[in-house]
């Protein structure tokens, strides 16, 4: 079940590392390697089991750049010859009966081809496992370290002998740190299930320090029972010096699991925050209720997709042009809002709330009509995806990661513009006392545009982070909505700072209640949280000080 | 008894308690009295359109009370109104007994789908009908006594007191989400057989549900303003313009508004019951916080504070819905965004108020 991805991992690998490697070698050696390739293509092409067995161990002797490639194919089923022209090429299946062609020899794209006009080159069990085999040696001894490495790590406890003569082989004329390591590691673990008892206890007491899923499962195989209820290791002093073991990797595995859930809750948190954050401005700083800021992150949303359609091959350049463009996107709708609406119902809180409300529902509307109301993927670069491995038991996914420090960033930047321009000035003078700013010269009309604008912009840059991690959709400002609010509130209105805290702490305190209680019960639980904590501290988590909390 | 009951009311107020009167028996009497093919004879789907009209009106009136008069804009009075309607859906679900497609006699269908072995503890009772009535008003009035207790004893205000009264509903949908709750998840409880007895397809239940509706909100409605003219009134609207002047005076002011807030919540919950065996379902949407928004926007552009501007406002408002829904699925949305708007922008007291200006200057 689980061979086939790392197949396909392992094969994209061996591609990649081939393309280095061909350009390295000189041309003399290149045209005497591949007559020998041809010998042995030739030799595969013969429809006798005996034929292609040598063949498959020529492969393998050869040390061809493109032999690593072409077993990968002939052991998942890619290797295929054309019936008109008698070629060796590597297929893969587009679609039903549609394959894209590569010349095995070359790696040149052949274009497409139907399953009629392929014939395919099949093995035998006896000689898949040869096929195996060979590429676990031919892996061990690649040029690349990654593919070393990767080839390692895939070994457990049960290696070969033969397997295990060529990793032993390799480790004196290995430069790699890593690949050193590992390769100490396998042997290892030979020692901890083959070796003396003295040898094995040592063994286990060294690899009990490593954060490897393989030991994992040989120490479990010793601790275990069989039916009978007897132990399947039958020395007692492994099994203790195993199950001593086991806790301690048992310990710190609980550990990587707590920092996992603290990355994810920090995540999560970065969300919040972000779409919080502008609400912060505009509710906080304002004292204006804005329901149409989920709607603001919604049309940032939208602009990443529309920026994306225009420039189609470039998904990372896309993205980036998409943070200033939906911040002027937003900002924009934001000011129209402002003047248009918002101004005449300054002092009037709950009809500021009703207002905005109908512009949300118009907003919502105009992007159904617009764009349908389905949702819209927007795609992500490869650099947002994949993981960070940093062991066998913790890995933290990149578009997380990247969210986390967007809104740390973002946090920053609007802290600076708030606290060291001159804008950041008048929006905090108008906040303090309007009537007092106005008396010292400052616009306040166009102040409280710019201040609204400003928060709508940030709702517009959170939407472009949002477009990342959930669909794009009509409803994504709804879903964010009371969330938003929530985090507000709970920080303190009219305190940045609080906000970020807030955010944070309900990410985090979300993703530690999930394990116990699912998803939707950890939500509701915080809301309940939240209301009963308004009740105490009305005023939030950091209360203003001084005249402004009276308003 | 007359002279206690339109002691102060003006020429609207009495205008629409006649109305209200002559639909509530004209409508009825002439189903019953003429023939099916009579233009004077309402269709089971006219009947329970009106009927659900009526349930509205009475939720607007209940969230009129507390925002228009005391001040508090409840941002979840949509959740009293659903969960008086799932008081109704549980006794209605028990009502089907064995003839349910799993044919349990004691569990409804989505229970014994879950595997479920016996009844929660909750659901026990629901069957009677008497106890059900009870539970209309006493499961939203304790909820209501609960966080409202909390909410104005902490003097939570204003626009905060709005968002929690948001999350309050938002964390009700998503818990009636949970298939775990055991009131039916995501579909909610529906397929009603019958109501004490008699088919809840009928004419007859159709006819005497509306009668009911239209009942409960002459009622209520007369319930309402007496409260608002009684010397508690005076103190609630007190309270709504002055509230720390109140206080001084020694007023308790959190007992003011939690009396009246219960008490709307009541209300919306007896409409959420007669909400739900007209339409035939209840399900977790209806606490969703749209739903509660709506309700303040009907209240908003009939005018509040009036008690009859919400009932006004309610009715037309989910005329002009379902006309246009009919018609222009797309544009329905457009025009609740822009009546938000246009209506706080333009007319800040509602239709009823600026149709009372009109006429008074005609009159000077």
């Amino acid at each position: 079940m689980n061979t086939l991805p790392r197949c396909y991992f392992l094969q994209c690998v061996s591609y990649l590392l081939l393309v280095f490697s061909l350009s390295f070698i000189s041309a003399a050696e290149a045209s005497d390697s591949v007559a020998s390739l041809q010998a042995s293509l030739g030799l595969l092409k013969q429809t006798s089991m005996t034929a292609r067995k040598q063949a498959i161990t020529q492969l393998g002797e050869g040390h061809q750049p493109r032999s690593l490639a072409i077993l990968h194919a002939l052991l998942v089923g890619q290797l295929f010859i054309i019936k008109s022209t008698d070629k060796m090429v590597i297929a893969e299946a587009q679609a039903e009966q549609a394959f894209t062609v590569y010349e095995a020899e070359s790696n040149q794209d052949l274009g497409q081809f139907s399953g009629a006009e392929l014939s395919k080159i099949s093995l035998t069990n006896a000689l898949r496992s040869q096929v195996r085999k060979l590429i676990a040696e031919l892996e061990i001894n690649a040029e690349h370290p990654a593919t070393r490495l990767a080839a390692l790590k895939e070994c457990d406890a049960t290696v070969d002998e033969h397997l295990l003569s060529i990793i032993k082989a390799r480790l004196p004329i290995e430069t790699d740190a890593q690949v050193k390591q590992a390769i100490q590691q396998v042997l290892l673990l030979q020692h901890m299930t083959q070796g003396a008892k003295g040898e094995r206890i040592a063994a286990i007491k060294v690899l009990k320090n490593e954060d490897s899923l393989a030991v994992v499962n040989q120490l479990k195989t010793f601790v275990e029972k069989d039916s009978e209820g007897q132990y399947l290791e039958t020395d007692a002093d492994i099994r203790h010096v195993a199950e001593a073991a086991l806790t301690t990797i048992t310990q710190r595995m609980q550990w990587y699991a707590g920092i996992e859930t603290i990355f994810f809750g920090l995540s999560l948190g970065a969300v919040l925050v972000l779409s919080a954050i502008g609400l912060a401005i505009t509710f906080g700083v304002m004292g204006v209720i804005n329901m149409a800021h989920g709607e603001l992150m919604m049309l940032g949303a939208y602009t990443t997709y529309v920026l994306q359609q225009l420039l189609p091959n470039h998904t990372g350049l896309s993205l980036l042009l998409a943070i200033p463009a939906a911040f002027l996107m937003s900002a924009a709708v934001g000011m129209l809002i402002e003047r248009g609406i918002i101004r005449f119902l300054y002092g009037r809180p709950l009809e500021t709330l009703l207002a905005t409300f109908g512009v949300s529902l118009l907003l919502q509307q105009l992007v159904r009509s617009i764009f349908s109301p389905l949702n819209k993927s927007v795609a992500t670069p490869q650099w947002l995806s994949g993981s960070w491995q940093v062991n066998d038991f913790l890995s933290l996914t990149w578009n997380r990661f990247y969210i986390l420090v967007f809104c740390l960033v973002v946090f920053v930047a609007l802290m600076q513009i708030l606290k060291r321009t001159r804008l950041g000035l008048e929006v905090r003078a108008v906040a303090q006392n309007r009537t007092m700013a106005k008396a010292m010269g400052i616009p306040t009309a166009r102040v409280d545009a710019l201040t609204f604008g400003l928060g709508s912009g940030i709702a517009g840059v959170a939407g472009v982070a949002l477009s990342q991690i959930t669909n794009v959709g009509p409803n994504l400002g709804q879903a964010y909505i009371v969330d938003s609010f929530m985090v507000v509130v709970f920080g303190g209105v009219g305190n940045l700072l609080g906000t970020l805290v807030a955010g944070f702490s309900l990410g985090i305190a979300n993703k530690f209640l999930e394990p116990f209680a699912g998803a939707v019960l950890a939500k509701i639980v915080l809301l309940i949280f939240i209301i009963l904590f308004i009740q105490k501290h009305p005023r939030g988590l950091f209360p203003q000080k001084g005249r402004a909390a009276d308003s | 008894m007359k002279h206690l009951l339109f002691a102060h009311h003006d020429k609207f107020s009495r205008t629409i308690v006649l109305a209200l009167a002559i639909l509530t028996i004209g409508i009825p009497l002439l189903t019953l009295l003429t023939p099916v093919e009579s233009v004077f004879h309402c269709s089971a789907y006219t009947l329970s359109l009106l009927g659900k009209y009526l349930t509205f009106a009475l939720v607007g009136l209940s969230l009129d009370l507390v925002w228009g008069y005391c001040g508090i804009l409840a941002l979840g009075q949509g959740a009293f109104f659903a969960l008086g309607g799932y008081v109704m859906g549980m006794y209605l679900m028990r009502q089907i007994g064995a003839r349910g497609v799993y044919g349990n006699p004691e569990l409804p269908d989505f229970m014994v789908f879950l595997n479920w072995q016996e009844l929660p503890w909750y659901w026990l009772g629901v069957n009677h009908f008497g106890v059900m009535l009870l539970l209309v008003g006493l499961v939203p009035g304790l909820l209501a006594w609960v966080f409202g207790g909390l909410a104005f004893r902490s003097r939570v205000t204003g626009v905060y007191l709005s968002i929690i009264t948001q999350a309050l509903t938002y964390a009700l949908l998503l818990a009636f989400f949970r298939n775990e709750m055991g009131f039916g998840g995501n579909n909610g409880l529906t397929d009603f057989k019958d109501i004490l007895g008699f088919n809840c397809q009928s004419e007859a239940v159709r006819v005497a549900l509306f009668f009911l509706s239209g009942l409960a909100l002459l009622g209520s409605y007369l319930l309402c303003h007496a409260v608002v003219h009684s010397k508690l009134g005076r103190v609630v609207m007190a309270i709504r313009d002055q509230e720390a002047r109140v206080r001084f005076l020694g007023y308790r002011v959190e007992l003011f508004k939690l009396w009246i807030f219960v008490f709307a919540a009541i209300l919306a919950g007896i409409a959420g019951a007669l909400y739900v065996p007209q339409v035939g379902i209840i399900n977790p949407s209806e606490f969703s916080p749209l739903n509660s928004l709506e309700i303040v926007i009907w209240v908003a552009i009939g005018g509040r504070g009036t008690l009859y501007g919400a009932i006004i406002g309610a009715i037309l408002v989910n005329y002009g819905k379902t006309v246009l829904t009919g018609l222009l699925p797309e544009a329905w949305l457009y025009i609740l965004g822009s009546l938000f708007v246009l209506v706080t922008l333009l007319l800040p007291q509602g239709l009823v108020g600026w149709l009372r200006s009109y006429t008074k200057e005609r009159s000077a």
